[in-house]
């Protein structure tokens, strides 16, 4: 139905996908596995005519085919199932699914019959999201099927899922992949991009793996076993992506006791010791972020905090640096870095106070510091003068790292650290933090990926709707028992779930 | 393949840069040539002073404004404020009588601070009471209007001694080496404005808030006195171009700084400044006071449209201003 024949994406001197072919087959769920900047992302966009690629092209049923935009995709039956929740918050259910085509009844909008509509759509998903309830009111996993609702609104030949389980507990994920097979029944092509490997084991026919923009193999699901997928994403053993871990556990740096974060954080306490990775796990939404920006004070919190034992309280953020703890956001491009600043400035800009002198600033001291942070993070760059937004994910990050680096933390709670960055970046970011760990610095990582957590920390503790749920380490910690604290639900449930669900 | 790919983006760039920097002179040059071409008197020494001159009021707010827009703020309260200044000024001077250099030194004290304080009222109400810089600034443009009204009763507040007016004088009238004060003043304003916005941490942390209030609060800028810093300076820069705008007329007025405003954001606007803030440009905010001051002078000179047109062929500028520069920005994309 739809084929990528040869793609290539660059953006700036950046390639990202290199002679990508893949062949989306009617009937059949087409599963795409990578790690984060493995070009998965880029394919989807370009297949569903969000981006062009720079070389090759698609074919739609065998000819040439050129999509200019991504309404032109949809006239074609293409739809790409945004990741990120794209949605009128103060919109109802209804109104957001008619948003751009509204039904009409001479100048006026029907809403009688979208509201009609929307009830048969959402019924069919096998959700029972009302009609005409705020969008604001959902929750995440609701508000993803309202996403999904609306792409399948419109007839649709190509439907391609962009990570569509990130939000959804398991059985949500079951509800989801009924839908998805209803639609392999009726013919419908699907592209599945996810890189939960159960996941695309269960649900899929093909499977395709790219890693560092290029094409690894394409193969029959059936022949591949996670852990054969997990091999081929990566390119190399599991077990080097991680460094070895340092002794850990000194001295209570930080404890935390009652802590509350109004809407968000309920009654959580743990202790952080020096020179430890101390992990925290869970679905997006348990409130990790939520806990630690109301810790260092970026939002309202209550609950007793004691740092080097003496009680203390942050309501700014910038008491917090003082006090040696920094907070590196999962939100790089939102809270961390610039885009239209170049490198220098977005290097100094949280220790600005450093680089003046007698009130005016230093600019050849910050390029010097710039030099270090270059070398020492091996940010990989052309040319200085280059604006944050030109730079890879990856090289963000670690400009996004050295920048909070310069405040010499000796607590450094990092949100997401690998978040749509190259698996060398990634490599080089843990050993970054093993190393800061090692000299003693405590670390907080929070993540999504479990196989982080597991890698990286000493203990991961995991959240579940605002609470912490419980503790793994050593031995226990294993994705499964991740899972059950994060959701309440043992996976080995959902599988055998999908076992049953799945045609005989 | 990449080393290939990489040095076009580079060349872009550098135009993008070059370009928009240096547009707003551009386009002043093309109106000095226009202006030549239309009425050859337009070139002559005393004319183009003479423009200048008058571009300074409207050239030291814009430079407070510059500040404020690049912190992603606006100020629509300056013009009024100008008036309200300018009111209390005089009404000071004549309170304390006679014609002595200390009572002056100390009403052009009267003006800056009470400028300042003005600014800081607008400051504290956008951070601390965490309004729309768009409704404060509408809400205090009414109330200094109002104030200045009430002050003059409706009519006129006017320098009652003659000796002070004549000591006062060479503050916009007199010159130095052939400059004309009000000249000097908004260059050394302007100068003054650069180094705080462009070599010091302060004027960094404009520009990053101005860019993204959220990356700027991560990083631990002192984001509610940035914004609020940027108009008290907005509020100083009133209260100097007030100290040239008194010896002018000699009197204050409920028409005084009617929609300087709105030239004042037009001057920033013109001169590559960013409306969302982010980027602060200080000299094309000084050449597109000129600008808007030379646009006025030409057509003065030259008939070719009627002088009532003015606010017209400026608000016609503002638009082509912004047309040029998202042009050019969409190019370097």
């Amino acid at each position: 139905m739809l084929q990528a024949d040869q793609i290539s994406k660059s953006f700036g001197p950046v390639k990202v996908l290199d002679g990508i072919s893949i062949a989306l087959e009617p009937g059949r769920v087409h599963a795409v596995i990578g790690e984060n900047g493995a070009g998965k992302s880029t394919l989807m966009r370009i297949l569903s005519g969000y981006l062009e690629p720079s070389g090759g092209g698609l074919l739609w049923e065998g000819a040439p085919i050129r999509f200019a935009s991504a309404f032109e995709a949809e006239r074609h039956g293409v739809v790409l199932i945004h990741q990120e929740i794209l949605l009128a918050d103060d919109l109802s259910v209804a109104q957001n699914l008619f948003l751009g085509r509204e039904i009409r009844r001479g100048l006026m909008v029907d809403d009688a019959a979208m509201d009609r509509r929307t009830r048969d759509v959402l019924a069919e998903l096998g959700t029972a999201i009302p009609a005409d309830s705020e969008v604001r009111r959902l929750s995440l996993a609701d508000r993803q099927f309202v996403q999904i609702a609306r792409a399948l609104l419109v007839p649709n030949k190509v439907v391609i899922f962009d990570e569509p389980t990130a939000v959804l507990t398991p059985v949500e994920t079951e509800k989801l992949f009924v839908v998805i097979r209803r639609l392999r029944e009726v013919g419908v092509a699907v592209l599945y991009v996810s890189h939960r490997l159960p996941e695309v084991k269960a649900i899929s026919d093909t499977v395709t793996v790219l890693r560092d923009g290029r094409h690894v193999t394409t193969a029959p699901t059936s022949d591949l076993d996670p852990i054969d997928m997990a091999r081929l994403m990566v390119g190399r053993d599991m077990a080097k992506l991680y460094p070895a871990r340092s002794a850990g556990g000194g001295a209570v740096v930080l404890a935390a006791e009652g802590i509350s974060v109004p809407g968000y954080v309920e009654d959580a306490s743990f202790k952080l010791r020096r020179g430890e990775i101390l992990g925290f796990g869970g679905l997006v939404g348990a409130g990790r972020t939520e806990l630690f920006e109301g810790i260092v004070g970026l939002r309202p919190s209550r609950g007793g905090l004691e740092l080097h034992g003496k009680p203390v309280h942050f309501t700014d953020v910038r008491a917090s640096m003082k006090a040696g703890i920094t907070y590196l956001s999962e939100d790089r491009k939102g809270k961390g870095l610039l885009l239209d600043e170049e490198l220098r400035e977005n290097l100094t800009l949280a220790a600005l106070d450093r680089f003046a002198r007698g009130g005016v600033m230093d600019v050849p001291a910050e390029e010097e510091a710039l030099d270090g942070a270059i070398s020492r993070f091996d940010i990989r760059v052309g040319r200085r003068n280059l604006l944050a937004r030109q730079l890879s994910g990856g090289n963000q990050q670690k400009l996004f790292l050295a920048k909070m680096m310069l405040l010499e933390p000796r607590i450094v709670i990092i949100d997401e650290p690998t978040r749509g960055v190259d698996i060398g970046t990634k490599q080089q970011i843990y050993s970054f933090l093993a190393n800061l760990a090692a000299q003693g610095v405590a670390v907080v990582v929070i993540s999504s990926e479990m196989q982080e957590l597991i890698g990286l920390c000493h203990r991961i503790l995991v959240m579940r709707g605002g609470r912490i749920a419980g503790e793994v380490s050593g031995d226990e910690m294993t994705e499964d028992e991740i899972v059950f604290l994060a959701t309440g639900v043992h996976e080995i449930g959902v599988e055998t779930a999908v076992e049953a669900a799945r045609p005989a | 393949m990449s080393q290939a790919v990489s040095p076009t983006p580079a060349r872009r760039l550098g135009w993008r840069f070059d370009m928009r920097a240096l547009s707003p002179f551009l386009a002043l040059a093309a109106l000095l040539v226009l202006g030549t071409v239309l009425n050859p008197d337009f070139m002559s020494v005393s004319n183009l002073t003479n423009v200048v001159t008058r571009s300074a009021f409207i050239a030291i707010i814009a430079v407070g404004t510059t500040f404020v827009i690049a912190s992603g703020g606006l100020d629509l309260s300056v013009g009024s404020m100008s008036a309200f200044v300018a009111g209390m000024m005089i009404l000071f001077l004549n309170a304390m009588g006679g014609a002595e250099w200390t009572t002056l030194a100390m009403a052009m004290g009267v003006a800056l601070v009470l400028g300042a304080a003005c600014g800081l009222a607008n400051g504290l109400m956008v951070t601390v009471g965490r309004i729309e810089p768009f409704i404060v600034t509408l809400g205090t443009m009414g109330i200094f209007r109002a104030l200045i009204m009430y002050l003059a009763a409706g009519g006129t507040i006017t320098m009652a001694s003659y000796e002070m007016r004549d000591l006062y004088r060479p503050f916009y009238f007199g010159d130095v080496l052939g400059i004309p004060v009000p000249v000097i003043a908004f260059l050394a304003v302007a100068s003054v404005a650069s180094l705080i916005l462009y070599k010091t941490p302060f004027g960094r942390h404009v520009v990053a808030v101005g860019s993204n209030q959220d990356v700027a609060r991560y990083s631990g800028v002192p984001i509610a006195r940035v914004i609020t810093l940027t108009y008290v300076i907005q509020g100083l820069c009133v209260g100097l171009a007030v100290l040239a705008y008194v010896p002018r007329l000699g009197s204050a007025t409920p028409t005084t700084g009617l929609l300087w405003e709105l030239q004042a954001i037009a001057a920033v606007v013109i001169g590559g400044t960013a409306l969302r803030g982010g980027r602060g440009r200080i000299w094309g905010t000084i050449a597109g006071a000129i600008i808007l001051e030379v646009v006025g002078n030409i057509m003065v000179l030259s008939n070719l449209v009627s002088e009532y047109l003015i606010g017209a062929v400026q608000g016609a500028i503002i638009i082509i201003a912004m047309l040029v520069q998202r042009s050019l920005q969409q190019r370097s994309q």
